[in-house]
């Protein structure tokens, strides 16, 4: 038994890795890219619009999530509301978390779409509301499109830390299964490629629709 | 002393009405105290050398720029302050609104929306501001389409036409808003020379067809002694000279204006100016500033 790999293990561990990643660490990562896409843009939004004051305190808000470390959000979470189940808390913690991150890179976006297209709204006696929706959105969301891809495979790759809140993820599985068995190596390693093949493909997905994106203004 | 004398119902309420209005940028002054008005259906182009203030009196009427002081009149109502009992107030967004519905504009880089199709363009502000049903607006932006010779490009994206389309398509999103009042700032300076005259031959027919009250900024002299019933030579944010065109190119009275057209007019290897000044009007000022 001290030999390094062990074929038969390794296919039995792959159905239990398999079953996890498409429950658990799918699961949040989309659930959770969907939230920080979503929130990211309002926050954005509420940035720019509201009055000083509050675009300040939004600001240290925004701040204080953005440079303080996951996992710490997650276990604070997970002792703060005892209510709510780990999974929720992760895939909340993990869209929030992330939405900071893409408040940035919206504001970028907001902010690179240029003056003209904002003049050609008030020369046109357009609401706020609708130069948001039909003007400003689509020309900022476009270029934000591949860093929204590449945080969604940052996320993707940090779902491990969900096992410190008792989540079940992939990797979770990985390490109860070699303990089942007191051998590690080949769970682990699948669950390595596992990530590879998902988020590899996704990366190349990314670059091309960013030069397919890009408006030449 | 009132400072609007305009009887607001008045059939001779000027279209715009500049009341001792003053621009700063920090401690840029571009426009101190300036007075000026634009009658309903005027042409009146502005012309003077680059930083004179031209563009920001086009944009302070389109509230693109915030006045820093005195008053603009849009058919005798206040555009953005208002005078109440000698205190000057800033009036609300949604009065601003109203009465910038009346204004259109066509800006020198066209600023059409780029995620948009060219109808889309059109029908935003037709639909969404104006309240037209999409069917009306679709029907109106095709009649003027037709007009500025883009009839097969509705579907087009703006990116996909080149810059003197990408002009008439504002042109016509100008227009779809049935602006009273249109300004016009050096609306060809970003195009090719050769399809210069294809834009201003469309606005010709505009000014020709309607009774928009159009305010211009152009280096195109000919253009603004064809289109213009008026001229007003800026120097300095002050109007140095006006007159018609007549007056204006042949017999400039002012020897800044007579520099000015020299320097942008002028052969630049006979000197000859392409009509004949008359001879210059001995004036007033011998001044050589
Ligand atoms: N946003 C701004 N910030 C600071 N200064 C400005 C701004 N816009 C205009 N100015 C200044 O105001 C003055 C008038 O500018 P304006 O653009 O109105 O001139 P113009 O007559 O249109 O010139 P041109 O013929 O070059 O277009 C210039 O001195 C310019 O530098
Ligand atoms: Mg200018």
């Amino acid at each position: 038994m001290n030999e390094f790999w062990n074929w038969d293990l390794a296919f039995e561990a792959l159905p239990r890795l398999l079953t996890s990643f498409l429950t658990v660490t799918l699961l949040v990562t989309v659930v959770s890219t969907a939230i920080a896409a979503v929130l990211g843009l309002v926050l954005a939004i509420l940035r720019m619009s509201l009055p000083k004051p509050l675009a300040m305190i939004l600001k240290f808000i925004i701040d204080f999530i953005r440079m303080t470390p996951i996992v710490v959000q997650l276990i604070f979470a997970y002792f703060a509301f005892t209510n709510i189940t780990p999974l929720t808390i992760g895939i909340i913690i993990f869209g929030i978390h992330y939405a900071t991150y893409m408040a940035e890179v919206y504001r970028a976006g907001i902010e690179s779409v240029p003056k003209g297209q904002w003049e050609a709204t008030t020369a046109l006696s357009m609401s706020r509301t609708r130069t948001w929706v039909a003007v400003i959105i689509p020309q900022a969301v476009r270029a934000t499109v591949p860093a929204l891809g590449n945080y969604a495979i940052s996320m993707f790759k940090e779902t491990p830390f969900l096992l410190m809140i008792g989540v079940v993820e992939m990797v979770q599985a990985g390490l109860i299964f070699g303990g089942n068995n007191f051998k590690y190596i080949e769970a682990i390693t699948l669950a390595g490629v596992i990530f590879l093949l998902a988020s590899y493909p996704t990366s190349l997905l990314i670059g091309r629709l960013e030069k397919r994106l890009a408006f030449k203004h | 002393m009132p400072s609007n004398t305009d009887s607001p119902n008045g059939g001779n309420v000027p279209a715009i009405r500049f009341d001792d209005v003053e621009k700063r940028f920090g401690d840029t002054v571009v426009l101190d105290g300036l007075n000026f008005t634009v009658n309903k259906g005027d042409r009146v182009t502005l012309i003077g050398p680059s930083g004179s203030g031209k563009t920001t009196i086009l944009r302070l009427v389109m509230t693109l720029e915030e006045l820093s002081g005195g008053y603009i009149y849009i058919d005798g109502e206040p555009l953005s302050h208002d005078n109440v009992d000698g205190k000057r107030v800033e009036l609300n967004e949604k009065h601003k609104n109203e009465i910038r519905k009346r204004i259109g504009m066509v800006f020198q880089q066209f600023n059409l929306f780029p995620n948009m199709t060219v109808m889309e363009n059109i029908i935003e502000a037709p639909v969404h501001v104006l309240g037209m049903s999409k069917d009306d607006a679709k029907e109106r932006a095709r009649g003027l389409l037709q007009q500025v010779g883009l009839a097969d490009k509705e579907d087009a994206h703006p990116l996909e036409l080149s810059g003197g389309q990408q002009q008439r398509v504002a042109i016509a999103r100008a227009l779809a808003m049935d602006p009273e009042i249109l300004l016009l700032d050096e609306v060809t300076s970003a195009l090719d020379p050769e399809i210069v005259g294809e834009v201003l031959g469309i606005l010709k027919h505009v000014a020709d067809t309607t009774d928009i009250t159009m305010l211009i900024v152009t280096h195109e002299m000919q253009f603004a002694r064809d289109v213009s019933n008026r001229i007003l030579m800026f120097d300095g944010g002050r109007i140095v000279e006006e007159g018609t065109p007549e007056e204006f190119f042949t017999h400039p009275k002012e020897q800044r204006t007579r520099d000015f057209l020299q320097a942008v007019v002028a052969d630049p290897i006979t000197g000859a100016l392409p009509w004949q000044p008359g001879p210059a009007t001995p004036t007033r000022d011998g001044d050589t500033l």
